[in-house]
């Protein structure tokens, strides 16, 4: 009996605290920046776009909401033909992100993706493509790459030495 | 009082129940938020005042279905039974001096035979359930009105010997110079865990006990049937928090402000602590409440009665 009055007044008193609740849509929710929220398509610092098409992302997406198709510019880049992300599917794990070697796929803290049709959750390659490098600033592939290029040929990358001849007999 | 001035009251005190019935709904909540350190509703108007009207919207557009198994008729009746039975018990309750439906002189047991006519409600709905969790709570509603009814009446018989009257007015008019909370503590004890335990309120909502018996004795119903029982299980706590205030606390007495305002004011505290309750006290278990309800309660009410009888008969 004396605990159950006890527990009545330490209830009581706890109309005197601090209301926990955060009123979300008037206020906004603390969300860290590491928050696997909406994913976009980053751009390298040039403006030219990361995504080098290599499937990675879509292999290692569980759900399989990931669809795209590589192509290839004249002067010998690869880019995405489509890139399409089927967010009505997306579990928001992040993999997609792992995989990419080029940092291109990135998750944001954007979580307001509510829609009233479902068809409008499929978000293609222009709503996905961000205009600027995202978390990864400075970052630019190609520019560190062994690849060649137009306008780059091997050996050219930084950190990188020019190519030995095979054939020659010098060490 | 004339035929006019009857109805007029009639009518002003079926809405005024009935209005704190459906506000108390957006009470609780309230209140069970801000002892939980949450806000509860707050959007439909202001402090979400509205969110009666908009539940209230949402339940009549809701599918009324019955069960194929149930028995028709009774499962349709056993609703509407808590709601006006608990409504005729407020006829007798006076807001301000002279003002009642009707100023019985047997009020107090007219009270008490309408919550016991309440009981089959939730009896019937039960049995007319046909299902084993209705059925359980049925059952369970059954022993437990029983078992508190019994000291629930024995509990006023204090306050009746002191006033020397059943009409509730006379009582009211008796608490001029000390309200009965002080000479009938005990009573007023016994007859509020027997009043929390008669509008089967937690911590004494064992017929329902969602954590056990899915629902209890309304788990079949839906719909505005729902709502019926809803309804009835608010007016039973108004009506029992306004016969705690009238009883015990002097009703409408009290300095300054009008009669039923003080009424008024009284009630809500009374049902503002039924929801502290609800927020603080876990459910007992179902055979420790029979046990506590026979062997406890019943001696101490009868050893109340005892002894308030045996005082007023001294003082003479």
């Amino acid at each position: 009996m004396r605990s159950q009055i006890r527990s009545l007044w330490l209830v009581f008193l706890h109309a005197f605290r601090r209301r926990e609740t955060i009123q979300y849509p008037d206020v906004e929710v603390p969300i860290p920046p590491r928050w696997r929220g909406r994913i976009v398509l980053s751009r390298d610092p040039d403006g030219g776009e990361r995504c080098v098409a290599c499937y990675l992302c879509a292999a290692a997406c569980p759900v399989d909401c990931i669809a795209l198709q590589a192509a290839e510019d004249g002067n010998g880049r690869r880019y995405a033909g489509f890139f399409r992300i089927n967010f009505s599917r997306c579990i928001f794990c992040g993999f997609c992100e792992e995989a990419c070697p080029t940092c291109a796929i990135q998750l944001t803290t954007d979580f307001e993706m509510g829609e009233y049709h479902r068809q409008n959750l499929v978000y293609e390659k222009e709503d996905l493509l961000i205009g600027g490098p995202g978390k990864y600033p400075g970052y630019n592939y190609y520019r560190v790459a062994g690849v060649a290029v137009g306008g780059k040929g091997k050996g050219q990358a930084e950190n990188e030495e020019p190519p030995v001849d095979i054939r020659g007999l010098l060490p | 009082m004339d035929v006019k001035g009857t109805l007029i009251v009639v009518f002003a005190v079926i809405a005024a129940a009935l209005a704190a019935a459906a506000w108390e709904i957006w009470l609780e909540r309230r209140l069970l938020a801000l002892w939980q350190d949450r806000y509860g509703p707050n959007r439909v108007g202001p402090f979400g005042l509205l969110q009666v009207v908009a539940d209230m919207i949402k339940i009549f557009t809701k599918e009324d279905w019955i069960p194929p198994f149930a028995d028709r008729p009774v499962f349709v009746v056993a609703p509407g039974i808590v709601v006006v039975t608990t409504l005729l018990a407020f006829a007798v309750i006076p807001f301000a001096p002279g003002v009642a439906v009707s100023g019985l002189d047997v009020g107090v047991l007219f009270f008490l035979a309408m919550i016991s006519l309440g009981v089959y409600s939730v009896v019937l709905a039960g049995w007319a359930s046909n299902s084993k969790y209705a059925l359980i709570g049925g059952l369970r509603a059954v022993a437990q009105m029983l078992g508190y009814e019994v000291y629930l009446g024995l509990s006023v018989m204090g306050v009746v010997m002191l006033a020397g009257s059943f009409n509730l007015s006379a009582i009211v008019e008796a608490q001029r110079g000390l309200w009965f909370c002080a000479p009938q503590l005990l009573g007023l004890a016994i007859f509020l865990i027997a009043g929390i335990a008669e509008a089967h309120r937690l911590p004494f909502d064992l017929p329902e006990a969602e954590s056990e018996l899915v629902a209890g004795y309304h788990s079949e119903y839906s719909g505005m049937k729902f709502a019926l029982f809803f309804f009835g299980e608010y007016l039973g706590i108004t009506l029992i928090s306004a016969m705690i205030a009238t009883l015990f606390f002097g009703g409408w007495l009290g300095p300054w402000l009008p009669p039923p305002a003080w009424f008024a004011l009284k009630t809500f505290a009374f049902v503002a602590f039924f929801i502290l309750l609800r927020a603080a006290l876990p459910r007992p278990r179902y055979d420790r409440l029979m046990a506590w309800g026979w062997k406890i309660m019943l001696p101490l009410a009868l050893a109340n009665v005892l002894v308030t009888g045996a005082i007023v008969t001294a003082k003479g």
